[in-house]
């Protein structure tokens, strides 16, 4: 059924109507004397090149004054190269609060482009370290998963 | 500001002279890049052998200008000279890319008078030890206009150096890279914001304006002190005037070029001697 539907109707709106695919971030827990939440941001690069796009970026939105917690956002130094500099936060359906251990689902955007793309996640934390995990998947079908060593585990796309 | 130019002249002297024994002119930024406008970055500018140790002598906090994204001039706040390394804070209220640092623009030489060599600029030397007899007046002249009519064998050099470190706050800009067309200036095809380690960084430097094949550039990693190999790639610039880099490490890197020319344009000055310094940051990927 799917494939004559991809060639009836053609790429794009196939695209957008394909149900999103999700991306599943596990932020592990840590042994270690000072603890605080990483920064995680997660962006999709096209594989052949092309301007990044941020699916999220959880980072302290609440914190105001003369230190706000925007400050330390460029400590997510290759998604900040890559296009976080240029978003204007707090940004709708992208920004949000610092996370717990744990594992988190968050949906692809819907309309992407088919064609392969790497979905990466890069995570820093306070006194701590960073790692950035990358999976290269499909739109719209094929996902794929990484695992981070340090401040990341396993990060899934299906 | 010629007095300025002059007193830079008189510090830097010994490295003019001798450009193969130079002491490193650096200047280190806490950070280059910056997520918002409402933040400082703290300098540290100093002239040393090895990068960025501060250990033999401070930079005049008098020399550094400022200029914002906007073309407008930035101040420096809390200027402090120490011992070895002068240090001042610049807070970056503009979005894009700020340009701090020095340009100098200084005659150095010398020339006969009555069988005695005289020298134009350059460093008079320290005064004498409390109690010891007055030295004999050094044969100097402060600028190629006091020399006297007498005087054969004029030899002079025009120096002209730039030193400048780029900080970014939110997205990257160019304006502060458009070329004045005078002297040796640098304009990056890889922004400064955008370095990485595992890519190589590609800059055009131009004298007066126009690509300059030939540059020789030194770059240089900072903290030897924690490896063997001082690391530093002596390298040229194309015929198109553009450097390739290739980053051993991530790091923070001192990159320096220079050239000699014949294009003098000041007075009775035959040489032309030129240099572009900046400091960058390298992150891993």
């Amino acid at each position: 059924m799917r494939p004559s539907h991809l060639l009836a109707i053609g790429a794009p709106l196939v695209a957008g109507s394909a149900a999103a695919q999700t991306v599943s971030v596990t932020v592990p827990q840590l042994k270690v004397a000072e603890y605080h939440r990483p920064y995680v941001a997660g962006w999709l690069e096209p594989a052949a090149g092309g301007p990044a796009r941020t699916v999220f970026v959880w980072y302290d939105i609440k914190k105001r004054g003369a230190e706000p917690g925007t400050k330390w956002l460029a400590d997510l130094r290759s998604w900040w190269r890559k296009g976080g500099r240029s978003l204007h936060l707090p940004a709708d359906g992208v920004s949000g609060a610092t996370r717990a251990p744990g594992t988190y689902q968050i949906p692809l955007p819907k309309g992407l482009a088919p064609g392969a793309y790497v979905l990466n996640v890069e995570a820093a934390r306070e006194t701590g370290g960073r790692e950035l995990v990358r999976v290269p998947i499909t739109v719209p079908r094929r996902g794929g998963t990484a695992k981070g060593s340090t401040e990341l585990g396993t990060v899934t796309v299906r | 500001m010629r007095l300025t130019h002059l007193l830079f002249a008189a510090t830097a002297a010994v490295s003019l002279a001798a450009p193969a024994l130079a002491h490193r002119q650096w200047l280190l930024p806490s950070t280059t890049t910056l997520s918002d406008t409402s933040q400082y970055v703290t300098v540290d500018a100093a002239a040393s052998n090895d990068l960025f140790y501060p250990d033999h002598v401070a930079m005049n906090p008098d020399m550094i200008a400022v200029q914002a994204p906007d073309g407008s001039s930035g101040t420096i706040e809390n200027a402090a000279k120490g011992r070895h390394r002068t240090t001042f804070d610049v807070k970056i209220d503009k979005p894009g890319t700020w340009k701090i640092g020095t340009e100098t623009d200084a005659v150095m030489g010398g020339f006969m008078l009555n069988g005695e060599q005289w020298r134009v600029g350059g460093r008079r030397g320290p005064p004498p030890a409390a109690g010891a007899a007055a030295r004999p007046m050094p044969k100097v002249v402060a600028t190629a206009a006091d020399i006297p009519a007498g005087a054969t064998d004029v030899k002079l050099t025009e120096v002209m150096n730039r030193n400048a470190i780029f900080v970014t706050a939110g997205a990257p800009s160019e304006d502060v890279f458009t070329p004045t067309g005078k002297g040796l200036e640098m304009q990056p095809i890889t922004h400064p914001a955008a370095l990485v380690a595992d890519e190589e960084g590609q800059f055009r430097f131009l004298v007066d304006g126009k690509p300059a094949a030939g540059v020789k550039v030194m770059v240089v990693p900072g903290s030897k002190k924690f490896r063997e190999s001082e690391g530093a790639q002596e390298l040229t610039t194309g015929a198109d005037g553009v450097l390739h880099v290739t980053w051993p490490v991530p790091g923070v890197y001192w990159m320096s070029a220079t050239v000699t020319d014949a294009k003098a344009t000041a007075p009775r000055a035959t040489e032309r001697r030129m240099g572009f310094t900046t400091t960058l940051e390298v992150p891993a990927p």
